[in-house]
């Protein structure tokens, strides 16, 4: 809660939220499924445009604009897990990117409702209330405690999904296909479930940075983007529960000094991460945990 | 279709071939690494793009094309000597994700690299001194430089193919990729094959890079959309089979360029489509051997 008061302007601490959150839902799959994604970055692209159009062609209300991009990023994830989830390994991460690029031309393409190469512009929400309370979304806290509500709560279902019966199946793939699917479970529909979940999770972060933004940058389809949320997961540690937010958080706030310093960001980040992937591939926050002997995995 | 002459066409479906010949190459490279070291190189776009910059500086500065053609593959080649020996090769046996992983961030070093040492802006593309103009193909005036294109692939092709098949070396290669105990027993030196082979894989890329770099623009960026479209040619090909990657690249070269002949709109989209075609229908690919991937 105090959160925003830590970083330097609240901008910053709504980013980590949503890329946090990002991340997370990308680790659900990565992380918990032992799949490895590079196309994820369309459902933060379909999240933020579909409430982004809601909101700026239709005048639906901010919620049920949310609500859309959710559904929507839901429905891209079953027709790209459909496809993807028939490959296994390297495979399935070449074609996700690949998918990935098909979404990105297809709003690209679509420039009366996207606006194209410019990014749809003029997503605005003002005032509402809730139970009677104004809330100014231009007010940079109070649209922090927004996000962070819908945040919240998009981590407390994560941590239903992982302690539910789903939860334990999934690692149990991970672990060991063949053997998850000779004790009887549908490794092809748990996949695709969890492929859905993890797209809806992170169309809820492309809506909420939609709102936070006010626009919606073509970049967020972009290949990089998927890449960004590789490495979060990476950096704080992949397959546990807060990895992700944690490099989320270690990331923007590197990238926020950085940049003070010098325009080639990419080059430090890269660096960074292959250095993460050489010599600590279990990231900041896994790191952390195995020192203090917590494991997160009831499997192991 | 009125108004749709055959020689129109023919003139599309040369250059689909064109087109296709840098797909081919690429996969072609993919595959190699690929099929040797069961790692797939993401920063292949990458050095495509790096070898187009160091193509386009050195034309530049020696105003010699053959020159630059022999000493672009051979740069780009070194770049992955270093990188397999003191970034890939600590990471063999730790899982599949992880070289692939690391050449991502490689990817992300070399694009800022070449915008620190060219600009963000990119270089202007040059046409080598007597590959400019057009020709005549019999049904009309085509590119010289997209004959040059092709005719430069279908040699590179030869010469790979040649060298894996013919060769000694090759013959090491090929019992590398089928069995590395053995090889090892016989009291070869395993680790010297995958460097070569990713070096040689970076090197085919690299080459591709400076092929391909009079018909597009050269900026930093370039390397992305090409390594989505690259791995498009490696899933409709077959994850490694050198000819499923030429063929599935030349498909998917026509496949581009006929669609932008008749719905120019889709012509991006219809090379996804193909392969989320080929996904349906045959998911470890038109050259895959079954169960591999799929």
């Amino acid at each position: 809660m105090i959160f925003p008061f830590l970083m330097p302007y609240e901008a910053l601490a709504v980013n980590i939220l949503i890329f946090g959150l990002f991340a997370m839902g990308f680790n659900l799959l990565f992380g918990y499924m032992g799949l490895l994604s590079f196309g994820h970055a369309a459902f933060l692209g379909i999240g933020g445009y579909l409430t982004g159009i809601s909101i700026v062609h239709y005048s639906l209300p901010w919620g049920l604009a949310i609500l859309i991009g959710v559904i929507g990023a839901a429905i891209g994830g079953l027709l790209m897990g459909f496809l993807a989830t028939r490959t296994r390994g390297i495979y399935f991460s070449m074609v996700t990117l690949a998918l990935g690029q098909i979404v990105y031309f297809i709003f690209y393409k679509a420039e009366s409702l996207t606006g194209g190469e410019n990014g749809l512009r003029g997503v605005r929400v003002d005032n509402f209330e809730i139970f009677g309370i104004p809330v100014d979304l231009l007010n940079p806290l109070a649209k922090y405690y927004v996000i962070l509500f819908f945040v919240v709560l998009a981590i407390w279902l994560i941590s239903r999904i992982l302690n539910s019966p789903l939860g334990a199946v999934m690692e149990a793939i991970r672990e060991n296909e063949k053997r998850a699917a000779a004790c009887g479970y549908d490794v092809a529909r748990t996949k695709l479930l969890v492929f859905i979940l993890s797209a809806a999770i992170c169309g809820l972060a492309g809506s909420l940075r939609a709102l936070h933004l006010s626009i919606v940058p073509i970049d967020s389809l972009n290949y990089l983007q998927s890449g960004q949320a590789v490495m979060m997961s990476i950096l704080g540690g992949m397959g546990t529960f807060f990895g992700p937010f944690v490099g989320a958080a270690v990331m923007l706030f590197l990238e926020d000094i950085v940049t003070g310093y010098t325009k080639h960001w990419m080059a430090v980040v890269g660096i960074v991460f292959m250095f993460f992937v050489l010599f600590f591939p279990k990231g900041i926050w896994g790191s952390i945990l195995s020192k203090l002997h917590i494991s997160q995995d009831s499997s192991q | 279709m009125t108004g749709l002459s055959f020689e129109l066409f023919c003139m599309q479906l040369l250059t689909g071939i064109s087109l296709g010949s840098i797909y081919a190459l690429l996969a072609l490279g993919l595959c190699l690494i690929f099929g040797m070291l069961n790692v797939v190189n993401f920063a292949h776009g990458a050095f495509f793009m790096v070898g187009a910059f160091l193509g386009v500086y050195f034309l530049g500065i020696t105003g010699n094309f053959w020159l630059s053609l022999l000493i672009t593959p051979l740069l780009t080649g070194c770049i992955g000597l270093v990188t397999e020996r003191f970034l890939v090769r600590p990471l063999y046996g730790r899982g599949i994700d992880y070289p692939l992983l690391l050449t991502f961030g490689l990817s992300y070093v070399l694009i800022e690299a070449m915008r620190v040492t060219f600009g963000i802006e990119g270089l202007p593309s040059i046409t080598p001194e007597g590959l400019g103009g057009a020709m005549n193909v019999g049904f009309g005036y085509f590119p010289k430089y997209r004959i040059f294109l092709i005719g430069a692939t279908a040699l590179i092709l030869f010469v790979v193919w040649f060298f894996i098949q013919k060769t000694k070396y090759g013959l090491i290669i090929k019992a590398g990729a089928a069995d590395q105990e053995i090889v090892k027993v016989l009291g070869i030196d395993i680790a010297k094959v995958w460097l070569f082979v990713f070096a040689l894989g970076c090197a085919i890329a690299g080459l591709s890079g400076i092929l391909a770099s009079p018909t597009r623009s050269v900026n930093p960026e370039m390397g992305i959309p090409i390594l989505a479209e690259s791995f498009v040619v490696t899933v409709v090909g077959g994850m490694g089979s050198p000819v499923g990657a030429v063929v599935a690249g030349l498909l998917v070269g026509i496949v581009y360029s006929m669609t932008s002949l008749f719905f120019p709109d889709f012509a991006e989209l219809s090379i996804f489509a193909l392969m989320a075609v080929v996904l349906i229908i045959r998911p470890q690919g038109l050259f895959g051997k079954a169960g591999a991937m799929g």
